[in-house]
């Protein structure tokens, strides 16, 4: 590793004395290779001594195929940035099996290797992404939020102003908004039944529908071709023509949905207090659970796992799967309802917002609270953009912060007032647009910085044609994760089972009446000289043993130790706790 | 203010004109690719059901031979020709990619016992039950020549084996004793025997080529140099081998078919325990073939199936049977890899894909890549309950079933005979043999 350096400074030591680089279109004897080196082997004669001399011809071996006779300054590979490299990161790096398993050991070092190497060649491809995203900053002593709507739609370019506009639909609001998957159609259902979808970028109207009924929640399924709209009594399902193609009547009193597009799975949460799943690649209802939690009409679910959650009246937020009757996990987030529940793409953050007026943000994989907000009017809706924007409508102003789990938050980052009390969100993927529907219609706002700026194209394509959604969807359906897979760790399935093994392990000892895996006992081989004294084998014996067992106690120890910490943490809370005086100190005895 | 919002042009994602390839523009954040294992893991589940739908193994049945066919030997030069000789002395050429008989001559009287090729490719030998071994010539003859043999060497005794020696003019036979022959000579170089009346084969190593393993009728493995006068070493097991194959690639390794049903492959330089002990089979195997890259081999049995076995693995990774093929007397693995050939004792060679499911002729890029691709995911969730059932399941013959089933059963009652012997006996007194011990009688060197 250190030989290239060495050749450089002595190359540039070399050059400042004696003459000034040589360039192809001097005298052919400046650039004579071989004259070259030898000067500078006889330098080095002098000064250096026999094993870095040699280093040197290598070195310069190597450089021959250099044209210029310059070495290459910038060796080997590209550096590629840690973070980068983070960002591709799948899992920690497997601890090897000790001595013996060699097998084994081959089979986890290649693993290991091809899994860096994809993650190298994933960061550095990462160079060549097209796109940057969008950002907005204001002058000095200017703060985004005060920067209008219509600022920013002058000062960008004409296609991406004209994103920012406004529908006026006062008769049937106010309106939900739904964007499809690749965030090129726009579904809007009106509270007293209006439902149109629209491909919003071109402002062409794919179709326009009245219901005749209360429309309660409009989603997309998986593709453009197909969305469900929740009505007054049932849940219907219409194709992008506006004809109806399914009433299920297994599905009442729908108040909210959510698609989960890997799984073809529809979910929706009634006014019974029901929440049911319905597979949309056959139509079968999956699970049908009962909640016990009253009215639900706050539901969100999270992109990562696929787990869906509830917010109740009662300011509890839980979490549920179609495999299980109960509620997965718990957790009381608000005193009085909660509002509105968000999550964020990687499945790390939620946000809460509740009757308390108050904006929480907790980490959804420890279930603890990261950071808590006080917002006067109180947020009814929350939706997080694919980049982490957070946008929360109180009453009619549309706020949107920014790293609202990082950073503590004063300012919001951007601000909008519509005409009437906001009644959906939702950011569009793939662009810096968020939809707000609202009691006076539809509202598309600029949100610099919001969407991902680069698509993968075979998951999500907004420039897609026919064929290739049809070619999608297909695929799609191919690779239907089945509902039975939905849990809160997504990865659990690439785990090692040991429970099972050890159960099989068990059952196989019971057979065959022994331990085939059970390790010999060590018998030191006899050696000559003398070195086989009794001494000395008893010696041989205890340092195996010793190394046995060495793994196990540390293990142990350390476990003592955090155990330790954990207990001396907990008795600092309740100290502190107790400290603090409460109403129901005084029925204490 | 400085604003900059996301804005696509859309000449950078959409194809030019009808003619060009579909932009496919990738990002491969892991965040905008949820679910990564459970996806992988419904491909792998769905590669597995493909791959056991496309198993489609029998190509094609070579018949044309009027007695069951008892040896076959592959061409060394031709990939598309193969020999094979019959109980009533006939040996046919085959042309395998036309699926045709190209020759057929009267070679011996009786059985032809054994059969090979001359490294050269050019001519071939055979040995009969009339005790005689002929040396052929592989081009037919010419139109008004009579088919006459090379050579004809009378023996004194019934020649049970062949093999030939892999570059140079020397070959070797078994039959009461083991003789190396030269082929200029009409009586043997060398012959070796170790108090055994019989061997029933014969086989050349092919890197250290002057090595030889038998298989003798008194349960023994032979070993011998065919430099030195007397046999090297032997061992001895609990039943009688029929056959025996080197591996190609690693050739210290030998496997051999046992009349126990199993297949044991031995280390030659550790003969005191077999390194892998192969069950699956019902019956007597009958014959072995390594595949060319040595990692797996196929075996024919009595029981009328032809199994795969990977070559450390204990138990077959793929059984072929038809309803029509009886007693499997003979198998050979195609030198290119992709096929086997087995025949049997109803008359007919068949052809059969190395792999069931692969698909045969070339493959475009694509195609290609997305095979290597199920290929590996296959692997990678192949211990998954789900898709280990998937994977190995195999449709038996009812007999066959029923068979192994018993099987079964008989091993478990011994085994639990032997467990409830150890556990009132005094601690120690029963050792526990292992299954790769328990075939071992000894080894004499």
């Amino acid at each position: 590793m250190a030989s290239p350096n060495v050749e450089a400074l002595s190359v540039t030591h070399v050059e400042k004395k004696k003459k000034p680089p040589a360039r192809y279109w001097d005298g052919p004897n400046d650039g004579n290779k071989e004259g070259k080196d030898g000067e500078q082997t006889e330098q080095k004669e002098q000064q250096t001594q026999r094993a870095t001399k040699r280093k040197q011809s290598e070195d310069q071996a190597d450089g021959k195929d250099v044209l210029s006779g310059k070495p290459d300054p910038f060796p080997g590979p590209a550096p590629i940035p840690e973070d980068r490299l983070q960002k591709f990161k799948r899992k920690e790096k497997t601890k090897k099996p000790r001595r013996q398993n060699y097998k084994l050991k081959d089979m986890i070092a290649r693993s290991e290797e091809t899994s860096e190497m994809a993650q190298k060649q994933a960061a550095r491809l990462d160079l060549l992404l097209p796109e940057d995203a969008g950002f907005l900053e204001g002058d000095e002593d200017e703060d985004t939020c005060t920067i209008s709507q219509e600022d920013i739609a002058d000062s960008v370019d004409i296609s991406s102003g004209t994103k920012y506009f406004n529908l006026k639909l006062s008769q049937f609001g106010p309106y939900r908004a739904d964007y499809s998957k690749t965030g090129r159609q726009l579904l809007l259902g009106g509270r007293r039944g209006h439902v149109a979808c629209i491909d919003w970028q071109s402002k062409q109207l794919m179709c326009e529908i009245n219901v005749m009924e209360t429309v309660n929640d409009v989603k997309w399924l998986h593709s453009e071709a197909m969305y469900a709209v929740a009505q007054k009594k049932w849940l219907y399902i219409y194709d992008c023509n506006g004809i109806e193609l399914h009433c299920i009547r297994k599905f009442n009193d729908v108040l909210r949905m959510q698609f989960l597009p890997y799984h073809f799975l529809l979910a929706t949460a009634s006014a019974t207090g029901f929440l049911q799943y319905l597979d949309v690649s056959v139509g079968k209802e999956v699970a049908a659970i009962c909640t016990k939690g009253g009215r639900l009409d706050v539901m969100c679910q999270n992109p990562h796992n696929a787990v869906v959650h509830l917010g109740h009246s009662n300011g509890t937020v839980t979490l549920w799967s179609p495999n299980q009757k109960e509620a997965l996990v718990k957790m009381l987030c608000h005193q009085g309802g909660v509002r509105s529940v968000a999550v964020d793409k990687t499945g790390t953050y939620m946000v809460t917002s509740g009757m308390d007026k108050k904006l929480k943000v907790y980490d959804v994989r420890a279930f603890k609270v990261l950071k808590s907000y006080f917002l006067p009017a109180g947020a009814s809706c929350l939706s997080l953009s694919q980049r982490g924007l957070l946008s929360a409508a109180t009453g009619d102003i549309v706020q949107v912060y920014r790293d609202v789990w990082s950073t503590p938050v004063t300012k919001p980052y951007m601000a909008h007032r519509v005409q009437r009390t906001v009644w959906g969100m939702h950011f569009c993927p793939f662009e810096d647009v968020l939809g707000v529907g609202h009691g006076d219609g539809f509202t598309s706002m600029l949100i610099p910085g919001a969407g991902e700026p680069n698509f993968d194209s075979l998951d999500a394509n907004p420039y897609r044609s026919t064929k290739q959604r049809q070619e999608w969807e297909v695929k799609a359906l191919l690779e239907k994760i089945q509902p039975e897979l939905i849990s809160l760790d997504p990865t659990e399935l690439s785990r090692v089972d040991r429970a099972t093994f050890d159960m099989k392990h068990q059952d196989r000892v019971q057979a065959l009446g022994f331990d085939p895996l059970a390790k010999e006992k060590f018998i030191p081989r006899y050696k000559k000289k003398g070195r086989s004294s009794a001494g000395n084998v008893e010696r041989r014996k205890r340092k195996v043993a010793h190394e046995d067992l060495r793994e196990d106690i540390q293990k142990s120890a350390e476990d003592k130790k955090k155990i330790e910490k954990e207990r001396k943490q907990s008795e600092e809370k309740k100290a502190v706790l107790s400290s603090q005086k409460s109403a129901l100190d005084r029925f204490k005895k | 203010m400085k604003v900059k919002v996301l804005s696509r042009n859309p000449d950078d994602y959409v194809r030019e004109t009808k003619l060009d390839i579909q932009r496919v523009p990738r990002n491969y954040d892991p965040t905008l690719h949820p679910f990564e294992v459970s996806r992988e893991y419904t491909r792998a589940l769905n590669a597995t059901k493909l791959e056991r739908v496309f198993a489609k193994p029998f190509l094609a049945s070579l018949d044309g031979h009027r007695d069951g066919v008892n040896c076959m030997a592959k061409h060394t030069r031709s990939l598309s020709t193969l020999l094979s000789g019959s109980c009533d002395g006939e040996v046919k050429v085959w042309n395998l990619t036309k699926r045709e008989c190209v020759r057929t001559l009267q070679a011996h009287e009786g059985f032809v016992r054994g059969m090979v090729v001359r490294y050269c490719g050019a001519s071939f030998f055979t040995v009969g039950d009339d005790k005689t071994i002929k040396h052929w010539k592989m081009e037919a003859p010419g139109y008004g020549e009579e088919v006459e043999p090379l050579n004809t060497i009378l023996g004194k005794t019934v020649f049970t084996g062949l093999d030939h020696h892999q570059k140079d003019a020397v070959f070797a036979t078994c039959g009461q004793q083991v003789d190396i022959w030269d082929e200029q000579r009409s009586s043997p170089i060398r012959s070796f025997t170790w108090g055994v009346d019989s061997f029933s084969a014969v086989r050349f190593n092919p890197v250290e080529t002057e090595l030889l393993a038998s298989c003798a009728s008194d349960r023994s493995i032979v070993l011998y140099d065919m430099r030195e006068s007397a046999p090297l070493k032997k061992v001895i097991m609990t039943m009688r081998s029929n056959t025996l194959c080197w591996n190609p690639m690693e050739a210290y390794y030998f496997t051999c078919s046992n009349e126990d049903y199993n297949i044991y492959t031995y280390d030659m330089r550790y003969l005191d325990r077999p390194i892998t002990v192969h069950m699956d089979h019902v019956s007597a195997v009958l014959d072995v073939d390594y595949s060319p890259t040595g990692k797996e081999f196929v075996s024919a049995s009595f029981d009328k199936t032809v199994r795969i076995f990977p070559k450390d693995g204990g138990h077959s990774r793929e059984v072929y049977h038809t309803k029509r093929m009886q007693h499997v007397i003979c198998i050979k693995w195609s030198a290119d890899n992709k096929y086997i050939l087995s025949g049997s004792d109803e008359m007919n060679i068949r052809l059969w894909k190395a792999n069931a499911a692969e698909k045969l002729g070339v493959l475009a890029p694509r195609e290609r890549e997305a095979t290597d691709y199920s290929q590996k995911l296959k692997e990678k969730f192949q211990h998954h309950p789900q898709i280990r059932r998937i994977a190995h399941h195999r449709h038996l013959p009812k007999s066959l079933y029923h068979q192994t089933k018993e099987l079964r059963v008989m091993k478990e009652a011994r085994r639990r005979k032997e467990r409830n012997v150890r556990k009132h006996s005094k601690p120690g007194s029963v050792p526990v043999v292992s299954e790769r011990e328990k075939h071992v009688v000894t080894v004499v060197k």
